[in-house]
């Protein structure tokens, strides 16, 4: 057993795993009541399972260069999922898309309305 | 090895065509924006998973692409997402446009009628669009 067909075990099970962490979000976006949590179903492929995959691509082509552009792959996907992500939550919250009876804490809308109220209280200048 | 691969493809497509039937659902246009996303990080793991298969290395420029392009899409579509109706986002069904059609014309001509029975006549005004 050489260390060529290591590599190609460890690269099958962790194409495996991105695989099942992509048919996992499909399940939950289709599945899931609100847009926070398809959100939350959705974000599994786009960070562990996108690495995983590119993981196991490196270790089966096993070169420098590829390599190289795959962790940029990586590193750009890092940087731009939560930006994507937050602007899709703050859209969903400015526009009503988020249940409060499915919230367990709810910090932005406290947090707003305490922002309100001391605004009201102040007196006039 | 090519049952692994098979199984890796079959788990994709799956994903790929349960977050295409969200977007097509979806209620509102922002879940169709994260379905999309879903569907356009599938793609990127189908690529990694071609060119893992066949081992080439020529294909990665294509994912830097498709990392950025995903990106891009779902941050301008969250920008422009409005506060919208009641049942806006849905794709309406053939009944209801006619319906809907039949109700605008209904109320055109009922228009029509008054307007030419004379009840409610008016007379001048600017003329129709004119910027005062």
């Amino acid at each position: 057993m050489s260390w060529d067909t290591v590599a190609d075990v460890a690269s099958a099970i962790c194409l495996l795993g991105g695989a099942f962490l992509a048919f996992a979000a499909g399940v939950g976006v289709l599945r899931f009541p609100d847009l926070l949590s398809r959100m939350h179903a959705g974000t599994k492929p786009q960070v562990l399972g996108l690495v995983l995959v590119l993981i196991g691509l490196a270790l089966r082509l096993r070169s420098g260069g590829a390599v190289w552009a795959l962790v940029l792959v990586a590193i750009f996907q890092m940087l731009t999922a939560p930006v994507a992500a937050h602007m899709v939550g703050r859209a969903g919250y400015r526009t009503g898309k988020v249940r409060n009876d499915l919230l367990v804490v709810d910090e932005l809308t406290n947090d707003l309305d305490r922002v309100v109220r001391e605004d009201d209280e102040r007196p006039p200048a | 090895m090519s049952w692994i691969i098979a199984a890796c493809g079959v788990l994709l497509t799956a994903g790929a065509v349960l977050a295409v039937v969200r977007a097509e659902k979806g209620p509102s246009i922002l879940d169709r924006t994260v379905a999309l996303d879903i569907v356009v990080t599938t793609m990127i793991a189908a690529v990694a998973l071609y060119a893992a298969v066949e081992r080439r290395a020529d294909v990665v420029p294509v994912l830097v692409v498709l990392s950025l392009v995903g990106f891009v899409g779902s941050v301008t579509v969250a920008r422009f997402a409005s506060v919208e109706p009641e049942g806006e986002g849905r794709v309406r069904t053939r009944e209801e446009v006619a319906a809907e059609d039949k109700a605008r014309r209904e109320a055109e001509e009922e228009e029509e009628r008054r307007r030419v029975s004379g009840t409610d006549e008016h007379h001048g005004g600017g003329a129709e669009g004119e910027v005062r």
